[in-house]
Order: C-alpha cells, then structure tokens, then sequence
C-alpha cells in the first residue's frame, strides 16, 4: 500500500462485506435448501438458517438420488463435466491466443475481415442457429461424441478479443527488444508474450473453464447416450418435474456440488494472479 | 483496426497462426448462421417439408408490429441497465479488492460463486427470492411498506431482470478488472501519491485510464451479453411481462423460434438484433476506442 | 479351467447376440424426477416382456427441447421413431403431415389390435382427425380440478366438506375467508390465461374457443373466444383481484401458483390433477378435492373439462421397417389394463381406456385415494361436442404467451376484459394466419 489511511481501509472492507453479502445471497440460499426437507422451500417464507438434512440430502443424491431421477450417476456426469470444461478452456485459450497474436502483430490482406469473422461469432446464440448447426455436425458424424461435444463450442470471439486488448497494451519496446535480439515471431510469441499474458490466461481459463462446464442445451441436443450426461443435465432433469412434486433439496445439493469444481479451479488459478502481483511489485 | 507499429514480416505465419480458430469458425459458425439468414427469407414448417422464398416478407411484418418496436425500448433500457450495473459494481469491488493484500483470495473466491452456479438453477434461485408468496425479498420489502409485484408492476419486473441478469455477470466482469488492475505498475501511482494526489484523484487520472482496454472489452462483451444470453433468465424469471414490459428481442427470438418453432420470422429478427448489434460494436470500435490507451 | 472359460465365453457372445437382435426403438421423451423414473420402468418392463424389440428412452429436456430436438433430428435424418409431445405442440404435430406416422395407420399396417372404442373418448378425441382416427398416443393426460385448503375453510367459518361448486360461491367464499383473516387470499391458479382460464372455462360453460370445432375442423379455423361471458369472466377476476379474493398465479405453467397455496396464503388452489401427489407432499395441512366451478351465469348444466399433458408421436423415415413394428407392439402393451391402472395410479395421469379404470375401481384404488377420480368423473360427464372437445391450433404455445400478456394487462387495469380478449384474439389470429401459410402450400 502506497500510504495508509485507516478510514479508507475501513471503506474498502465495508464495501467488500457488503458487496459480497450481496452477490453471495442468492448461493447461500441455494445452500440452505440444500440442508432442509423437500417441501421447506414452499410453505412459507423462505428459511434463512440451514437445516438437518444436509447429510441425508446430499448422501441421496452421491447415492441412489440422480439415478433415482433417471440420470446417471452423479460422480459420472461430474467426470464428463470436467473433460467437456477441460477441453473447451484449453481448446479456446490454444486457439485464439494464436489468432489474436496474428491480428496484432502482422500486417497481411484480410486481416480484418477475419477478426470480423471471429467477432460475429458473439451475436447469434446457439438456439437461433440450432437447426442449421445440427444438420452440419449430424452430417460430419459427429453426434454421440466428444468431439461433436466440444469442437463447435470452442470458437471463441471472447478469447480473441481480451487478448488482442491485452496486447495492445504491451509496449513497443518489448518487441523491438526481441527484434533486436534476433528472436523470430514464434520465440517471441512463446518467450515473452506468452508468460506476460498468464493473468490473463489465468482469468480467461476460470471463464471459459465454467463455461464448458455449464453447458447444457448443446450436450443435450447431440448426444442420445446416458454417458455423456454432463452435471447440468442432469439438475435440469432432477429439476424438471412436469406435475409431480419436485425435489428441491436435492437440485439445489446438486447445485451447489456441480458449483464446487469451478470454485476449486478458481481457488488454484489464484496462484496465478497473487505471482502476476508480487512480479508487478518488483 | 491497430496493429502494432511495428510488426512481424512473414507471408505465411499469420494464416497459420489463424487457421485453426478461423476453420472451426467457417465451419460450425458461418455455415450454419448463413442458413439461418436464408430462412429468414422463407416461409418455412418446422419439419422443413416445404418452403417458400418470400423476399422481404418476414422482415416488412417486423416494422408493422407494436409489440416488435415495443421490444426495441425494453432492450435498450434493459442493456444500458445490465451493462452499467454490472460494470459499475465489479469495477468498485475490484478495486476494493485491489487495496487488500490478505484478504484478497477469500473475496475473489466468494465473488466467482455466481459465476459457477450452472445458469439452468440461477433462474430457480430469483425465482425463489422473488417469489411474491415464499419469497425473502418481496417479504422484506413488503416490511419495509413497499408492496413488491414484479407479475402486474412493469417496473419491478424490469428492476428484477436487470439485477438477475447483471448478477450473472459480475463474477466475469470482476475477474477481468483485477487483471486488469493488477498489471497496473506501483511505481506511477506512488509517484502520484509523493506528488500529493489523493486516492480517488489516482483513480481517476491514472488507474482508470490504463484500465481503459479492459473497460472496453468488457463494455463490448457486456452489452452482446445483455442484448443475446440473457433470454433464459427472462424466461425464468418474468416470460417478458407483465403485459411486454420485460420483452426484449433476443427473448422473442427465442419464444418465436425455439418455443414457437415459427422459423422465418425468428430468423428475420435475430438477423436485425445481429445487425443493430453490429453495428453498435463498428461505433464503439470506431470512436470509442480512439479514446483507449493501449 | 480354460474349458470353463471359453463356455463362459461362449455363454456371453451368445447372450450378446440374441440382444442384437433385437430391434431398438428409440423414444425421445420430457419427463424428468420420478415420473422419468417411471416411463424407463415402463419401457425396461415392456423390453422384459418380450424378446424381439427393444425400447430405448431418452431424455431430452423440456417439452419445447425434445420437440425442437425431435425437429432438429428429423431435418438431419436422425429422428426417433417415438417422441413425447405436449399439447401446445399437437398442432405443429398435426400439420407435418409428411413428417408424422399416424398411429391408428401404424397398428393397422402392424396388425396389432386396435379398437378405439376401448379407449377414454375425451382423452383420445383431443388427437383425433376429423375422421375421428387417433393420430398420436395419449401417453400422459390431465385436466384441471380444484384443491382447497379445509383447515382454512374451518378457520373462516365455512364448512370444510363442501366445496364451492360455482364461480359465484367461490367468490363468496374467498371474501369470507379474507374477511375473517383465515388466509390473505381466496383462490390462485395455474394457467390462469390459457389451459385454466379460458381453455377449460370456455369447455366447462360450452362456449367456444375458435371456428370449425374449435380448430378440429381444419387450418383456416380462427380464434373466438373474445365472447361477452369469457370478457365478463375475466372482468369478474380483476374485481376479485382487487379486493384480495384472487391471486394472479403467474404467466405460462403459472409457478407461483403452487407456493401461494402451499404456504397457507390462499385458500383455494386450481391446477392439473395430475399435480395431486405433489399436493399432498406439500401440504402440512388437509386437503380437499373438488372438480372445477362452473359458472351458473352462463349454464346450469357444466360440460366435460378438457386435458392436457402430452402423447407420444410415430415419426416416419426409419430406415428398418421393424422399429415401427415394435413401436405398434409397445403401444399395444401400454393400452393393457394392467400397465394402465398402474401408470395412471402411480403418477396421477388420467388412464386412457375403460378397462383401466374398471380395474381401479375393482381392486379399491379410488375408495382408498379421495380425490383421485374426480379428474375421470370430470371429463367423462356429458358427451364432448365442439366446444368441449378440446382446442387444436397451431402455434398454441405462443396463442398462450399472448393471452398471459393480455390478462396481466387487465389486472393491472390497463384494459377490460373484452378489450383485453379481443386483442388476444387478433394476436392470436395472425400468429394462426402465419401458421396456415407455413404448413400449406
């Protein structure tokens, strides 16, 4: 800290506290229905403090519950979860890391015309376009597939753009430097740009992780076989119950289990952003 | 569109380097969305057993209806709100987060939680806070004397999707200011405060500006999140009530297309949001990022 | 050891070859939670029972995901030869005429045995052509009754084993019960635009819905129930909503309907019968069951209520011919008393033959469960005619989105209840207009 100012830092934590009650709320809910009786959520005002069924539910639902609801088990729809978010983040952080080092640093005809490209792919959501994209993967045989899975998700116009903004903001220095040391543009990209880039990376892999975690319509819609069951399916199906009286207990321990693995990615990308900290300091 | 000044010489290197995410981009994205422009011209049954090529038809209807127009009001109070409100908050707790040292990663963990919950629950999860019967806040409010109904008052109907939507946002927003902050070097903004400039003055004509690449990243990615993926929390939340209030285009996209399988007309109008979309981002691309220091 | 071994060997390729054979039949289904448990012990025990096909079900999402998947699918050549499909869709269903396999044509071209008369004729005719053959399967049928809270009713004063039988007396009864404080409301229901409010109002008091049979009669049939006793009908909820008696129970499947009940708030509660067992599961207090009121202004002599729920769709284009056999042979199974009573006691759907029902009241199903006839005895009184048959139109779905808009309009007192219907009816015919020009050529 540059200098100290007592009622500053006291701001700073109120703020924080706050702010954090606030955004944490709706989580801590799903949580307390986690530990109460199915029906608690629904017979009065919304219970604030946690109940006694936190082992019952959540033992039901890592034992017989999900199964009991016509998904697979929990622990392997967790498993899939983690391969789709796993190749989607690698995958789309590989992709357009090198894409965007190509848009900032060369000069070549088209070039902007192919950042548009990559752009637009923000601006029409899947369930627009889902007839036409599933013609195309059941054409290319891609249903029932991990590939089928990740590789239409993986193009990212998110990635391409936060790493063209990150590099434009690194000096020209930097790469005359290089140039002057005779690096050519791929030492270069992987000696200096790469690690310059890891809070970055680090911030863009806890998104993109969770993003491939949380997918659910696409999964849904190309896969008919119960082994690839991804986490938020199988919510969705504990969750939609047509007129039957649902299990909220046990979707929101679902909830809150399938939230877990994200959390710990973030928990261990930290490392990341505290080291992109100390090196800043030096 | 920038480059560096100067840049690598090399014919072949950046159509390598584009490749992989162009081809994934041809195939999975402009193919498909090309023919969904091509249906926006037809007239279309869901089985696609017949069609017809009716020129401009779906879209001429587009202006003939009040509700459509309506739904262009509705998106633009409701991207202004989603976009301001979750920038504005993730930048105030990311700098907040930025002063402490220790407790640092406790609050960014806390903070990501909304982020992870999968989006299919988070609907459940307004809906039981706002539930006008069980749930905690229209309880409290009514305390308050304020008596809360997002089903019949349009205006709490449209406060209650800003917050939802823009909740599901700051985790990301958030993350991406800390980055953003923390590659802020100490060294300029310690010389600030040895010449006398108070915090909130450093803020302002230091960190903000050398912040500014990010905000516009994220004042581009907010406002496409807001004006797309936004649709399953109307619907889980308001279904575009009371009376069209909450309608906004991308939902009726969605209701028209995916609901009501009516796919010419749904395909005209995500065609114009993508291209009042579009155009937005040439704006921002245009002029406001001349005023972004890189 | 090794002799062992390879018999064991022997024994598994073989064991594995007698399961190829048999013909897998894929169904795309939307039932989640228990129910979904249910519908794969129905399928496993119809693949128990014989040897030569084989019933795959599969889940896919909500009913507007597994018919946008089924659709999805049937425009790639990947489509299942059964799909479940709700209500709202049967006109999208009915339209595609190229694209469906009706099933009174699948069990004859099967030579399964196939005689309509068995089944229940309120839940069949909903999905039936003008010809009066079955297009679709009822798989899961409902109609809306009336629940209501008897600790309440004591409370209030009323006696707790009558029920209102009429609009009116129900009317009466919430101002008696908010007035004495018993609960803050009256009445809440689901679907209060649509399948409650104005389907089945319209049903019960013979009104009508639409033109040509309310829809029945063909494509070019257009929306009318913009009539002056459905516009005085919904004039009469926005007073009762003002002075506390109604609850609005939210747009579409109306989900704020059910906490509003289950926490004591409002006394009285209308929604699909096939919500019955989660009424029970949710209710700490006791429960009454009643069939819908009718409103004595416009008849003194209630029509049959309609359904809702969903049937299970043949599509065509399975290239093995054997699939569409099975999926005769299954339907043959489903329609057997047993599996019926069965299915029908566990989930609390309507059966939809005679015999089903003859079994239940035989093995004392319905002397041991009150309440759980009423749905059959509602929608069996009187003969069905246009008005009470059901309403079958294209883009249902989004004839319903227009109409919750147009209801909160008049609560809000924006509108009156004509001025409210009559605006639905125009949304509502040109979503139709849109509707007839896409699926003709």
């Amino acid at each position: 800290m540059v200098e100290n100012r007592p009622f500053l830092n006291f701001l700073t934590h109120l703020v924080l506290i706050l702010g954090v009650a606030t955004v944490v709320f709706p989580v801590y809910l799903a949580f307390i229905a986690s530990t109460r009786g199915p029906a608690d959520f629904m017979t009065g005002v919304v219970p604030l403090t946690p109940g006694d069924q936190t082992w019952a539910n959540y033992g039901a639902l890592l034992g017989a519950g999900s199964t009991e609801a016509g998904a697979p088990p929990f622990l392997l729809m967790l498993g899939n979860s983690l391969i789709m978010a796993l190749l989607v983040a690698f995958g789309k952080i590989a992709i357009s890391i090198l894409s965007a080092f190509a848009v900032v640093y060369f000069r070549f005809p088209g070039r902007v015309i192919a950042f548009w490209i990559i752009f637009m792919t923000l601006m029409l959501p899947i369930e627009v376009r889902i007839l036409p994209t599933y013609k195309v993967i059941a054409d290319l045989g891609m249903l029932n597939s991990f590939s089928g899975l990740v590789i239409p998700v993986i193009a990212s116009a998110t990635a391409t753009f936060l790493f063209r903004q990150f590099f434009l903001t690194i000096p020209e220095e930097t790469m005359e430097a290089a140039r002057v040391d005779g690096a050519g543009p791929l030492k270069f990209f992987w000696d200096i740009l790469l690690p310059l880039s890891r809070t970055n990376i680090a911030a863009l892999f806890i998104i993109m992780f969770i993003f491939g975690w949380n997918q659910y319509l696409w999964p849904m819609l190309i896969t008919t076989e119960p082994h690839y069951y991804t986490v938020v399916m199988g919510i969705k199906r504990l969750a939609a119950v047509l007129d039957g009286d649902t299990q909220w207990n046990l979707v929101m321990a679902g909830v809150i289990l399938a939230a877990l693995p994200p959390v710990l990615v973030i928990i261990f990308m930290q490392r990341l952003f505290v080291k992109g900290l100390v090196e800043t300091e030096k | 569109m920038q480059t560096k000044r100067t840049v690598f010489k090399s014919r072949l290197l950046p159509y390598l380097l584009l490749a992989p995410q162009l081809i994934i981009t041809l195939i999975f994205f402009v193919w498909p969305a090309g023919q969904a422009i091509w249906q926006s011209f037809l007239r279309q049954d869901p089985f696609g057993m017949k069609d017809t090529f009716i020129w401009f038809a779906n879209y001429t209807r587009l202006l003939g209806d009040a509700d459509y127009m309506n739904a262009l009001g509705v998106t633009v109070v409701f991207s202004i709100g989603v976009t301001a409100l979750s920038m504005g908050a993730s930048l105030l707790l990311a700098v907040c987060v930025n002063r402490v040292i220790r407790s640092q990663r406790f609050y960014t963990t806390l903070l990501v939680w909304p982020y992870a919950v999968a989006p299919a629950a988070s609907g459940l999860l307004w809906w039981f806070m706002f539930n006008p019967s069980v749930g905690i806040i229209p309880y409290g409010l009514n305390y308050l004397g304020y008596n809360w109904n997002f089903r019949l008052n349009p205006n709490d109907a449209m406060i209650l999707v800003i917050i939802a939507a823009a909740w599901k946002q700051i985790s990301y927003n958030f993350l991406f200011f800390v980055a953003g902050l923390q590659s802020v070097p100490h060294s300029l903004t310690e010389a600030a405060a040895i010449d006398g400039a108070g915090p909130v003055k450093r803020f302002w004509t230091i960190v903000f500006p050398l912040l500014s690449p990010t905000t516009f990243f994220l004042a581009v990615i907010n406002i496409t999140y807001a004006m797309f993926d936004t649709f399953p929390i109307i619907d889980s939340t308001t279904s575009g009530g009371p009376a069209q209030s909450t309608n906004i285009l991308v939902y009726k996209v969605y209701a028209d297309g995916f609901i009501g399988l009516n796919l010419g007309p749904s395909a005209a109008q995500s065609v114009v949001l993508m291209l009042i979309v579009v155009l937005l981002t040439i704006v921002q691309f245009r002029w406001i990022e001349r005023k972004v220091q890189y | 050891m090794f002799k062992k071994l390879s018999i064991a060997a022997a024994a598994i390729a073989l064991s594995a070859t007698s399961s190829m054979a048999a013909t897998e039949v894929t169904w795309w289904h939307a039932m989640g939670g228990k129910l979904g448990q249910k519908l794969e012990d129905v399928a496993k025990k119809f693949n128990e029972s014989q040897s030569e096909y084989k019933i795959v079900p599969v889940y896919k999402g909500t009913y507007p995901e597994t018919l946008t998947a089924a659709i999805a699918a049937f425009r790639a050549g990947q489509q299942p030869a059964i799909v479940q499909v709700f209500e709202v869709g049967t006109g999208t269903m009915m339209a595609a005429k190229g694209a469906v396999y009706p099933v009174y044509q699948l069990m004859k071209d099967a030579g399964e045995p196939w005689d309509p008369s068995k089944f229940l004729a309120p839940v069949t005719g909903y999905y039936t052509d003008p010809q009066g053959n079955i297009l679709s399967m009822p798989f899961n049928s409902s109609t809306p009754i009336l629940y209501y809270n008897k600790d309440v009713f004591q409370k209030a004063g009323l006696n707790p084993d009558v029920a209102p039988k009429t609009w009116a007396e129900l009317g009466e009864m919430s101002k008696k019960i908010v007035s004495s404080g018993a609960a803050k409301c009256g009445f809440t229901m689901s679907y209060g635009a649509s399948w409650v409010g104005l389907e089945n109002y319209s049903a019960i008091q013979d009104l009508p819905y639409g033109t040509k049979q309310n829809g029945f009669g063909g494509m070019d049939a257009r929306l009318t129930f913009n009539g002056p006793h459905q516009a005085a009908f919904w004039d009469q909820l926005k007073k009762w909503h003002d002075d506390g008696s109604y609850k609005y129970g939210g747009p579409s499947g109306g989900a704020d309907a059910a906490p509003a009940f289950y926490s004591q708030q409002c006394a009285v509660y209308m929604n699909s019968s096939a919500s019955r067992a989660d009424v029970i599961a949710n209710s700490k207090f006791n429960v009454g069951f009643a069939p819908m009121p009718y409103d004595d202004k416009v008849t003194k002599d209630p029509k049959n209520s309609i359904i809702g729920g969903a049937t299970l769709w043949v599509l065509n284009g399975q290239k093995n011919k054997e699939v569409y056999k099975g999926a005769a042979k299954f339907f043959t199974y489903l329609s057997q008393p047993d599996i019926q009573a069965d299915w029908h006691q566990f989930t609390g759907y309507l059966p939809i033959t005679n015999a089903a029902y003859e079994l239940g009241q035989k093995q004392g199903y319905y002397a041991k469960n009150p309440g759980s006839d009423i749905a059959i005895k509602q929608i069996t009184r009187g003969t069905p005619d246009d008005n009470s048959k059901g309403v079958r139109f294209g883009n249902l779905s989004q004839i319903r989105d227009a109409l919750d808009q147009q209801l909160e309009a008049v609560l809000a007192g924006k509108k009156t209840g004509q001025q409210a219907l009559d605006d639905g009816a125009k949304q509502g015919n040109a979503i139709l207009t849109d509707f007839q020009a896409a699926n003709s050529n």
